[in-house]
């Protein structure tokens, strides 16, 4: 006699002991410890801030050991964190033009007030796997010389410079349009404004947005973009208390904001003119800054009469989907138990597959009796 | 980092609860409605009936009995997860009895015994727009409701009888509410569809990915879609419950061999231990 399975608690209890003990690994190995993980793995917590949208190096880290390393685990435990938080406020809208500049590259103009900074980038690297780091710190031959950095700088954003022919669309703020939505705080309705839309891409997947920033370049939403400027660097941070009335400074966060120049042919409206793309993300991240902004850009064909319905310009399209805590969720939630809809679906499938076979049966009946008269016709 | 977080009775704070319970109120106004809430992120994986918490958190109080079944079943991993969530965030009684609840958060069934008025059922919903698989688009599928314009449901309904002679909808079952919105009653087996019909209790859906609830008021007339000449039917049961001989309650089969061998059992484990209870166990 086959008895219902029964243990379901159990079960539970045990599997969280065996992911501890395969979280730690071999206990002969040294633990990491969080300040390893927040020195050493920076863009990892880069990538856990900006799409937890919490800036946090410390609990970044520790959501990173507690994950395992998986970076969509991490920055799910940094929103569940983050979402039961209080809210004293906004901050004053902070200016990235007094970034203290680390690194900032443009592709447009070979040289700009305030200069090219190549800062730390892989760009310029071989990718050669380098068998010195798989020594051990204290035994490496030669020690890391930390003088090579120079002095941040401070410098005005290349598209202002262009701005003063009105070659380039003036910036759009939403701050002046008083937009002060949140899509964590208000469910998102369609059409979005553009404020929410940054707001969900700089949430959003970086490998989703990347495929599809990438498909705008071949040709699924062409825009025509070129890297006007892309700065990483700290931007200071403050806040309006209601009883003192002036600003008191919170602290610097580190950001990468990327401005893409695209081509606009101009409308029956409007003059041709280059236009923005926008992307702005926590942390070194240059690739998300990037997919981010190419599609900004794409989202706004609607608004500039280009829209072809390719899916990097389709608004409910992209910002349905490009959440990887609700798209993981969604995805995975298909190994729970679907016993109930299985056996429904089975029952309908046995009655269908009844129906098809009684259906040929008669079929084949009716066919061998036709043939019959039509030989008994022709004899 | 040492300080651990204290967490609010229920774990969602009130100000969160406040705005859920407005969302439930104005669900219940307009039964069958979507109405939009800032869903949160929960402490659980969307898809693991994050809607369903939030909604048993705003309304769950320090006297309720609280059982949560996932199909059918207090025992199923998720279900066992989110009882234990409520126990120890919440401190509330919990119970798998049916006629002890007054709050039933559910995955895919609804209780074989009936419900009453003391009691609210919460249902877990995935995709809470009954014609999303229709049409994709949000802007377009509200548009369609406002409108009360369900022609491409019916002509689906219509596609299927055509094609298979009766409408091939297994769960799902999309009905209409109060004779106004036509709902998705979350992936329920269309067997458990007349249950919500004139249901004594109040139910509430929460879909938390998608950020909506709805709500079936209580004693609201709960029509499944159909046809004059091709009526709703019923999945009729065949075979019986090996353990409590039932005829009447929903089953779900088991495989007990590798050589084919199937058993039928209640997929409502509460049902069917009351059951045996009074038979006594059959040999
Ligand atoms: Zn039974």
């Amino acid at each position: 006699m086959y008895v219902a399975v029964k243990g379901g608690e159990q079960a539970i209890d045990n599997a969280h002991l065996l992911l501890a003990r395969d979280r730690r690994g071999d206990p002969a190995v040294p633990e990491l410890s969080i300040d390893q993980i927040r020195e050493q793995m920076t863009l990892a917590i880069a990538r856990v801030m900006a799409e937890g949208s919490l800036y946090e190096p410390d609990l970044a880290a520790l959501a990173i050991k507690q994950a395992r390393g998986d970076l969509i685990e991490a920055i799910f435990l940094l929103r569940a964190y983050r979402t039961t938080l209080p809210r004293f406020g906004d901050c004053v809208p902070m200016d990235t033009a007094d970034m203290s500049i680390r690194r900032r590259v443009s592709a447009v103009f070979k040289d700009l007030p305030g200069g090219q900074i190549l800062g730390p980038t892989f760009d310029y690297t071989h990718r050669l796997l380098d068998p010195d780091l798989a020594i051990a710190d204290d035994e490496r031959p030669c020690p890391i010389v930390a003088s090579v950095g120079a002095e941040p700088v401070v410098a005005p954003h290349i598209l202002q410079i262009l701005d003063r022919e009105g070659l380039v669309e003036a910036p759009q703020s939403g701050v002046d349009a008083g937009v002060e939505e949140d899509l964590t705080r208000t469910p998102l309705e369609f059409p979005a404004c553009r404020e929410l839309r940054l707001q969900a891409l700089a949430r959003g997947d970086e490998g989703f947005l990347l495929a599809l920033g990438y498909s705008t370049q071949r040709g699924y939403g062409r825009t025509h973009p070129f890297a006007g400027e892309i700065r990483i660097g700290e931007v200071e941070l403050s806040f309006v208390p209601a009883e003192l009335g002036f600003e008191v400074p919170l602290g610097a966060v580190t950001i990468t904001e990327c401005e893409m120049v695209n081509q606009f042919r101009g409308s029956e409206t409007q003059a041709p003119q280059f236009t923005r793309g926008y992307g702005c993300v926590f942390g070194q991240s240059e690739r998300k800054a990037m997919s981010m902004a190419l599609v900004d850009r794409a989202l706004r064909a609607n608004d500039l009469g280009e829209a072809s319905g390719v899916p990097a310009q389709d608004e409910e399209f992209v910002l349905s989907h490009c959440d990887n805590v609700q798209a993981t969720g969604f995805v995975e939630h298909l190994k729970l138990p679907h016993y109930v809809d299985f056996q429904a679906e089975l029952a309908l499938l046995r009655q269908l597959r009844d129906d098809w076979s009684e259906k040929r049966i008669a079929k084949a009946d009716a066919d061998r009796s036709a043939k019959e008269q039509q030989e008994e016709a022709a004899e | 980092m040492s300080d651990l977080p204290e967490y609010n009775f229920a774990y969602l704070d009130e100000q969160t609860k406040r705005m859920i319970r407005r969302a439930i109120l104005k669900a219940i106004a307009i039964p069958g409605y979507q109405t939009p809430f800032a869903s949160r992120e929960m402490p659980m994986p969307y898809g693991w009936g994050t809607g369903g918490v939030q909604v048993t958190a705003a309304i769950l109080g320090t006297d309720d009995v609280l059982k949560v079944i996932d199909q059918g079943s207090d025992d199923t991993t998720n279900a066992v997860s989110i009882r234990k969530f409520f126990a120890r965030t919440a401190g509330v009684r919990t119970t798998t009895r049916t006629p002890e609840a007054t709050i039933i958060q559910t995955r895919h069934r609804i209780p074989e015994t009936a419900l009453g008025e003391h009691q609210v059922i919460v249902y877990q919903v995935p995709i809470p727009e009954p014609l999303r698989f229709l049409e994709p688009r949000e802007t377009e599928t509200r548009r369609m409701h406002a409108l009360e314009d369900y022609g491409v449901m019916h002509v689906k309904l219509y596609e299927d009888i055509a094609q298979h002679g009766h409408i091939a909808t297994a769960y799902a079952y999309p009905v209409k509410v109060d004779e106004r919105y036509v709902m998705d009653p979350s992936p329920t087996p269309k067997f458990d569809n007349p249950k919500m019909n004139q249901c004594p209790a109040l139910q509430l859906f929460g879909a938390g990915r998608e950020k909506r609830i709805y709500a079936i008021p209580p004693y609201t007339r709960v029509v499944s879609l159909d046809f004059e000449d091709h009526p709703f039917e019923r999945t009729r049961i065949s075979g019986a419950c090996s353990l409590c001989n039932s005829t009447k309650a929903f089953l779900d089969e088991v495989i007990t061999d590798d050589q084919g061998g199937r058993a039928f059992m209640c997929s409502d484990t509460d049902y069917c231990e009351q059951a045996r209870s009074r038979i006594g166990p059959l040999s």
